[in-house]
């Protein structure tokens, strides 16, 4: 069974249509990825998923039933964008309220306190309470019942390095559990490494969706070889001509040569031999990357 | 069944964390106690008067303060939340748009239904303690009746804040709205009926005015109270026209009641399609 499936939705808001035919069909057991820019229709396809909205046209189903169902609902946790919780309510009585209504034993939620770091300040109303405090308040309630499904809208947002790093691991953890995650988020670098597919929507559109070597594959950007450091880049660079690969010279001592995808392994072959004491820096087109490259596919579409 | 008890628990608490319960039934309380002592001071008389006549005066005073006590403490039940951002965050959990309603009216309503019974309860208390001679069966019954009959007209008013409060985008707007609601019953309603009586010159069928009461839950309210008397001196202006209904204490009961539900229904009606 598929975890969840979006056959053809349309949704408008009034006349402003904001996803446009979408067909996604998301296993389980998986960390995905949904990247856009603002406007591009996350937000919505996270509350179609969540019924909190029904789709103008089209169908949605999350693990093969209607997700107004309160049963598809006890199984999924929520992070929502710049997550707010009651503010004259402690950390603790915030917590327990919502473990309440979702039936999860309260013992989770001092588990949960612990887990985020947050027992130092279970007892202390939530609007004292800093941004990155908040959101992890708000990851803890999302994992409340122990969701088979957990959709986090910019989970990073407001957290410093470390935290960032913690919430990955704690994600990749959950997944190894064989937890469902939802990633939904602007690109972010180093976001890559933690997600094993992704899906770009643009314009209401979703561009795409895959695991990062099959979009890389499918958009056949170039590679960008770096070799540092040089005294001199003039030889190389004439010896590299001389396969046909132009490179141009980054900074002071940085050749940088940009090679098609499939010309990727044959370049690197004919460098290895120079490199004597040189680093050879090898990256391949990021998300990033592939985001610009599928938006500005979209612009050149519509004009 | 549940989530809606968690619901009403979390209002309830607000409510005593906020004061507002303490502060409700200092209010009635206050205000019951003075209306029976000094309410015919206009008479020339100051001391407890009749049972009657007290509360033939905090049914008028009820029919002001209790919708506007109602509408303050439920106009923001939905905006405000969903400008707070918590309503996006408590509809993905398994609970409905119905239960969520169904839960708010049942803490509101205990803050206010406990605030009428601690505030007029203990107004009936010190009558029986302190004035001899009082027919306490008479305090009980038109007290239990005033208490109870006051507590429907609050849910009433909540619920149709529920709905101003489901209708709005932003919570002034809500409030706006409720103060207008308000005005409209507690104020507008009567004058413009009597209005139609007065233009119409007795042209107007007798039989059909009476009935125009029910249209006000406020009026209703009143009358349960006015009627419940036995003493018809106590019904001047509008409140007049009900001793022509043609059905008993029951029926203004059941008028009240309707309109509970159809305060809720339009509330459900509009929640339910509101985009979060």
């Amino acid at each position: 069974m598929n975890l969840i499936e979006l056959q053809s939705v349309n949704q408008y808001y009034g006349t402003l249509q904001v996803l446009n035919d979408i067909t996604l069909t998301i296993p389980a057991g998986e960390i995905i990825g949904l990247f856009g820019h603002n406007g591009a229709g996350k937000t919505t396809t996270m509350k179609l998923i969540l019924g909190l909205l029904s789709p103008t046209e089209g169908q949605v189903h999350v693990f093969g039933q209607s997700p107004q169902s309160l049963d598809v609902r006890q199984q999924m946790g929520y992070l929502p964008e710049n997550v707010m919780f009651y503010p004259q309510l402690t950390g603790l009585e915030t917590l327990r309220h919502f473990a309440r209504l979702k039936s999860s034993p309260t013992v989770q939620v001092d588990t949960l306190l612990e887990q985020v770091g947050l027992t130092h300040a279970a007892r202390r109303k939530v609007k004292t309470y800093s941004k990155g405090m908040r959101q992890r308040l708000g990851l803890a309630q999302a994992l409340l019942g122990t969701p088979r499904l957990l959709l986090l809208d910019e989970p990073t947002v407001g957290l410093d390095p470390i935290a960032t790093q913690e919430l990955y691991d704690l994600i990749g953890t959950l997944r190894d559990q064989g937890t469902s995650i939802i990633l939904c988020s602007h690109v972010l670098p180093g976001v890559e490494a933690f997600i094993d597919r992704a899906a770009i929507l643009a314009g209401g559109k979703l561009q795409a969706f895959g695991t990062l070597a099959e979009l890389r594959r499918q958009v056949a950007l170039p590679t960008t070889l770096r070799i540092a450091p040089l005294m001199d880049t003039q030889p190389l660079q004439n010896k590299l001509a001389a396969l046909g690969l132009t490179a141009t010279v980054v900074g002071q001592h940085t050749l940088s040569l940009r090679v098609e995808h499939h010309q990727r392994l044959a370049a690197i072959q004919h460098l290895l031999p120079e490199l004597n004491d040189l680093d050879l820096d090898v990256s391949p087109p990021s998300l990033d990357d592939l985001y610009r490259h599928y938006f500005a596919q979209l612009t050149t579409e519509s004009h | 069944m549940q989530p809606i008890w968690h619901i009403a628990r979390k209002e309830l608490s607000d409510g005593l964390r906020n004061r507002w319960l303490l502060a409700i039934s200092l209010l009635f309380a206050l205000l019951a106690v003075g209306i029976a002592w000094f309410g015919s001071a206009s008479a020339g008389q100051v001391g407890f008067s009749s049972i009657p006549a007290t509360i033939a005066s905090l049914a008028s005073l009820a029919t002001f303060l209790v919708p506007l006590i109602a509408l303050l403490l439920a106009y923001d039940a939905i905006v405000g939340e969903d400008e707070g951002g918590t309503l996006l965050l408590l509809l993905t959990y398994p609970i409905n748009r119905q239960q969520v309603l169904l839960g708010k009216l049942l803490g509101h309503g205990c803050i206010l239904a406990l605030a009428t019974v601690i505030g007029f309860g203990s107004a009936a208390f010190a009558i029986g303690v302190l004035i001899d001679g009082v027919d306490l069966s008479l305090l009980v019954v038109s007290f239990t009746r005033f208490i109870i009959s006051a507590s429907l007209l609050g849910w009433v008013f909540i619920a149709l804040a529920y709905w101003l409060s489901s209708i709005s985008n932003e919570k002034s707007t809500a409030a706006g709205l409720a103060l207008g609601l308000w005005f409209l019953f507690v104020l507008v309603f009567d004058l413009t009926l009597l209005a139609i009586l007065v233009i119409s010159e007795g042209r107007l069928s007798p039989d059909l005015l009476p009935w125009l009461l029910l249209l006000n839950p406020a009026d209703v309210f009143r009358q349960i109270n006015l009627a419940g008397l036995g003493d018809n001196s106590a019904m001047t202006g509008i409140m007049a026209l009900g001793q022509d209904l043609p059905m008993g204490a029951w029926g203004l009961w059941i008028a009240l009641s309707l309109w509970l539900l159809l305060g809720f229904a339009l509330a459900r009606f509009s929640l339910t399609r509101r985009i979060i």
